[in-house]
Parts: structure tokens; C-alpha cells; sequence
């Protein structure tokens, strides 16, 4: 109980302290995801163990998606048993819907130390991304975040396409302020800004980072999950 | 003979004046220095067959681009790349309003380079380095002997009108000093300036600088009293910074990047590395900020497609490749379920 206060504290100041910057590592995840190969496990859970060792302190290691939809992610509780838990260290998975969350708790400590949902600022991309509008996800992502909550674990979210957009084009911060409102008002402690097709570039990152922060919003509710696309 | 020289300067300062004060004036507009033709191809492995080198110096004048290093003066023992200088030369399409330069290092070069009159360069550039064992390393002589070389160079060069433009190398860091302090590169920009050159491009030759060292280098030159329009900003992207750090010299007023189409030219320094930003990303970040270019991107993407197929590489410029995928319909942001 002293130790998780003290550990609550380190944290606190470590997202306090406008010096240090927390990595999110997502290789695991949204990296391997997308390679066309797939992954033998036991390579994941080589991968994902020298990860531990680098220094990282949060690492999102799977995903509790249907293995119709993501091959890559098929093997996700095979991957869970098999890495080595490094005290301190946040394992993470996405949960899209309850489904997911379940399985998460019912692993329990084979499970993960925190979970994540994702929304989109594009209503195109959305029902193309999870198959429903931005609002059922919401709802969906509402059961989850109630789950994890009772089972006292902490929800991650996400938001893509928080500067473009490949089938609406450019998506203005009006668009995303309101879902980076919500997804807190949820429950979760941070929302990931996630440029998903890498066509932002500075003056887009400021232009809505600006709207949100002048939306009251703190910088420290929030993250920034840049692809590289476009360099 | 007094009135000669004056008349003689004035001609000078005019040619300057209407080459670059139409740009320069205008806060919003960013020169791009091509110098994939030369800086890009010399470090490229295949030799490159003239013909193609004009094509694609051909292929990069249909852009907008309004500064091309075309070739380089110098040994063909020591860069056989560049052996054909003479015939890219007579080889490319002049096309009005482009400046084409080459480097001419030592007095043979610009004499050379002087002899070809018409067929010859609209301007020629020098080079020295912030680190003296790099330049011991690089030109065989101390950055002070140098010094001494790009002066006789440079008066030549006035004489016959051909503006100058300096560069300095490892203005962050260098493969065998390691950092260089800003205090290391400002006496030797301030020594070109004096000596006639018009611009001076830092580069960070091994791409070691982040933001961060480049405000600090940007800084420490601006406390100097050197104005932002005689510098340029030449960043390699071997540890993925050159776009931050393009940013950031923006931000401190530089309008003048220089770049290299396709990414082309790797790192001599860190073998297997990339080298030269691509310009193609260049103008992608450019055209975000709101800065015009005058270049079309999709033009640059061609002609730096034409220049990778005949090296047989890939295409080291992320937004060409995007954009290409995208063309093809095989998009590399395809949605997948769950893509965050």
C-alpha cells in the first residue's frame, strides 16, 4: 500500500516535471500490426522483453481485436503469459469493445496494467476504421472504460486523425476538441493525438494543440502519436 | 582606373541586387539550393552516365527550382562522379532565371570553370569546415590554408562576375572532433562574408544537430551581427532531425535550405546511413508552413523518380514515396482495423 502511494507520487512528479518526457513505446502493437509478416510469438515476446530492458516505462504490447480483423494481434494472450513483467514498467493493450475488456480481466494477472480505446475526429474513418460512427464507439468505449474502471484498471485514449484525414481531407481542431472532452469526461487519464496519416506538419500540430489548449484542456491530459509519412 | 572599379562594384552589387533582392525581400518566400546533382550523386556509388545526369539536371530545371548545383570542379581521382564537368555542362539546357553553380575549390577549378565561358556556371561555390582535422581530412589542408585557396579563388571569380557562395561543414558536429562549438564557426563565416561570398550555407555534414544545436549555432551567429539573409541551412537527415531542425533555423528567419532531390546521397561518414533532407520533403513542410517555393512538388517527384530508377535505389524522399503509393492505389496508410 506505502509502496503504491510512493510510486503514485513518482509518477505524479514525473509527469509533473516539464523536463522529462514519457515514451510510449507502441511497436509491439501498432508497429507489428502493420508489418505484412506475421510474427512468430515467441519473437513478439523476445521483442517485447529486450523492450523492457531499455528504459521504457510503457509499452503497448497487444491488442483484444477479433483475429479476423488483425492476424498480427491473434496470439495476444499467448503473448501476455510468456513476457517478463519488469516492476514499473506499464504493459498496455487496446480493448475496442467489452468483448476485449472481459478477456483482459479475466486474465488477471496474466492480463495488462492498462488498456486503451480509440475514437476518431473523422466520421468516414471511423465507420471504415471500427465499422460504427463516432458516437456508438463512444458508447462502446463508455461500457469499457466502466469495466476497466471497477477492476481498477487505467484507460488510455486515442484519437485518430486529429489533422487529416484520407477520405475527408484536412480535419480541423473544432472537430477533435469535442471527442478529447469526451474521452476524458469518460474516465480516461490521457487522449493520444494521433496524426494516422502523417500529413501534418508543425503549423497543424500548433493550430490544434492551440484550440485544444485554449479549451482549457492540459497538456498533461494529453499525448502526441505522429506518423511519419510525409517526413 | 578609380572610376573603373567603382563602376565595376556597382555592376557587381546590381547583378546581386536583381538576382536575389526579389526574393530575398519577401519574408514569406524560401530559396531552395538543389544540390542533389552534385552533393547528392557524389556520394552515390553507381557512376552515374552523363547523359543522365543532363536529363535529370534537365528534369529538375522544368520544377521551379531556381538554384541548381550542377557539378563540381575538382580532381577526377579524388571524385570520379563529378569527372564529367565539363560536358554536363555543355550538355544541360540553360533555362533563363535558373542559376546552375558548381564547386570550384582551388584556383584550377575556377580557372577551368572561367575558360568555358558561356558553357560554363552562373556562379561557383567554396568550402571549408568548422573542424580542423575534418578539413585535414576532407581537402587535405588546415581550415587557414584553405582559406587562403578560396581567397585567390574568389578573386578570380569577381573578376569575372561570377557571385560566390561558401560553405562550411560540421557547423554541430564532426566524425572525428565530435561537437563543434558555435564559437568554432562564426570567425569562419565571418572570414567568407569578407572575402566576397554572398551566402554561407552551414552544414551539418553528419546530421548530428536537433534543434536544439541548431538555435544554439543560429543564436551565437545573429549575437554576431550576421544577418539571417547571408545564411543558408544544409542539413543532413542521418538521424532523422532535418526536418526539425529545418524548422527551427526557419523559425530563427533562414530562407534559404539547401536540399537534394530523392534524398539522394547517403552519409561517407556512417556507411548504409541516409544523407542529404529531400527536397521533396523540403517543399512538403514549406508548403505547410505557409512559405512559398515557386517549386511543384509533383515535378520534383518526377524528377526524382527519374534519377532513383537510374541508380537502381529507392527512392530516399518519404513524401515522394507517399504520394507515389498513393497514385498506385496502394496506399501505405491503408486502413486496417484499429489503426490508431
Amino acid at each position: 500500500m506505502l509502496f503504491r502511494i510512493i510510486q503514485n507520487c513518482f509518477t505524479f512528479t514525473i509527469r509533473r516535471s516539464s523536463n522529462f518526457v514519457r515514451i510510449f513505446e507502441v511497436g509491439p502493437r501498432d508497429g507489428l500490426q502493420n508489418e505484412k509478416i506475421q510474427v512468430p510469438t515467441s519473437i513478439k515476446i523476445e521483442f517485447i522483453n529486450r523492450l523492457s530492458q531499455t528504459g521504457l516505462k510503457y509499452i503497448e504490447v497487444t491488442s483484444f481485436v477479433s483475429p479476423k480483423w488483425i492476424p498480427q494481434m491473434s496470439d495476444h494472450v499467448e503473448v501476455l503469459a510468456g513476457i517478463d513483467r519488469i516492476p514499473d514498467i506499464c504493459y498496455s493493450a487496446l480493448t475496442p469493445n467489452v468483448q476485449g475488456i472481459n478477456k483482459v480481466v479475466s486474465l488477471g494477472k496474466k492480463g495488462v496494467d492498462e488498456v486503451a480505446i480509440f475514437s476518431a475526429a473523422s466520421e468516414t474513418f471511423s465507420k471504415k476504421n471500427i465499422n460504427c460512427s463516432i458516437e456508438t464507439s463512444l458508447q462502446r468505449f463508455n461500457d469499457v472504460v466502466k469495466i476497466a474502471h471497477e477492476k481498477n484498471l487505467s484507460v488510455r485514449g486515442s484519437i485518430s486523425c486529429t489533422v487529416g484525414c484520407p477520405y475527408e481531407g484536412k480535419i480541423k481542431p473544432s472537430q477533435v476538441v469535442p471527442l478529447v472532452e469526451k474521452l476524458l469526461d469518460m474516465g480516461c487519464y490521457e487522449v493520444a493525438l494521433a496524426d494516422t496519416i502523417g500529413v501534418g506538419t508543425p503549423k497543424s500540430i500548433y493550430e490544434l494543440v492551440k484550440e485544444i489548449q485554449s479549451n482549457d484542456i492540459p497538456s498533461n491530459k494529453l499525448a502526441i502519436h505522429c506518423h511519419d509519412t510525409y517526413g | 582606373m578609380c572610376s573603373r572599379i567603382i563602376l565595376r562594384r556597382m555592376i557587381q552589387y546590381n547583378i546581386l541586387s536583381r538576382k536575389y533582392n526579389s526574393t530575398l525581400s519577401n519574408d514569406n518566400f524560401v530559396r531552395i539550393f538543389e544540390v542533389g546533382p552534385r552533393d547528392g550523386l557524389q556520394n552515390e556509388k553507381i557512376q552515374v552516365p552523363t547523359s543522365i545526369k543532363i536529363e535529370f539536371i534537365n528534369r529538375l530545371s522544368q520544377t521551379g527550382l531556381k538554384y541548381i548545383e550542377v557539378t563540381s570542379f575538382v580532381s577526377p581521382k579524388w571524385v570520379p562522379q563529378m569527372s564529367d564537368h565539363v560536358e554536363v555542362l555543355a550538355g544541360i539546357d540553360r533555362i533563363p532565371g535558373i542559376c546552375y553553380s558548381a564547386l570550384t575549390p582551388n584556383v584550377q577549378g575556377i580557372n577551368k570553370v572561367v575558360s568555358l565561358g558561356k558553357k560554363g556556371v552562373d556562379e561557383v561555390a567554396i568550402f571549408s569546415a568548422a573542424s580542423e582535422t575534418f578539413s585535414k581530412k576532407n581537402i587535405n589542408c588546415s581550415i587557414e590554408t584553405s582559406l587562403q585557396r578560396f581567397n585567390d579563388v574568389v578573386k578570380i571569380a569577381r573578376e569575372k562576375d561570377l557571385p560566390v557562395r561558401g560553405y562550411v561543414s560540421c557547423v554541430v558536429g564532426c566524425p572525428y572532433e565530435g561537437k563543434i562549438k558555435p564559437s568554432q564557426v562564426v570567425p569562419i563565416i565571418k572570414k567568407l562574408l569578407d572575402m566576397g561570398c554572398y551566402e554561407i550555407s552551414l552544414g551539418d555534414t553528419i546530421g548530428v544537430g536537433t534543434p536544439k544545436s541548431i538555435y544554439d549555432l543560429l543564436k551565437e551567429i545573429q549575437s554576431n551581427d550576421i544577418p539571417s539573409n547571408k545564411l543558408a541551412i544544409h542539413c543532413h537527415d542521418t538521424y532523422g532531425q532535418a526536418i526539425a531542425n529545418i524548422t527551427q533555423a526557419l523559425d530563427m528567419g533562414i530562407r534559404c535550405i539547401d536540399s537534394s532531390v530523392a534524398g539522394l546521397g547517403g552519409c561517407p561518414y556512417a556507411k548504409g546511413a541516409t544523407g542529404n533532407v529531400a527536397t521533396e520533403d523540403v517543399i512538403y513542410l514549406l508548403d505547410g508552413l505557409g512559405y512559398e517555393t515557386g517549386v511543384d512538388l509533383n515535378r520534383l517527384i518526377d524528377a526524382g523518380q527519374f534519377i532513383t530508377e537510374a541508380l537502381k535505389r529507392e527512392n530516399g524522399s518519404k513524401v515522394a514515396r507517399a504520394l507515389l503509393c498513393k497514385q498506385q492505389g496502394e496506399t501505405k496508410t491503408t486502413v486496417k482495423s484499429n489503426q490508431t
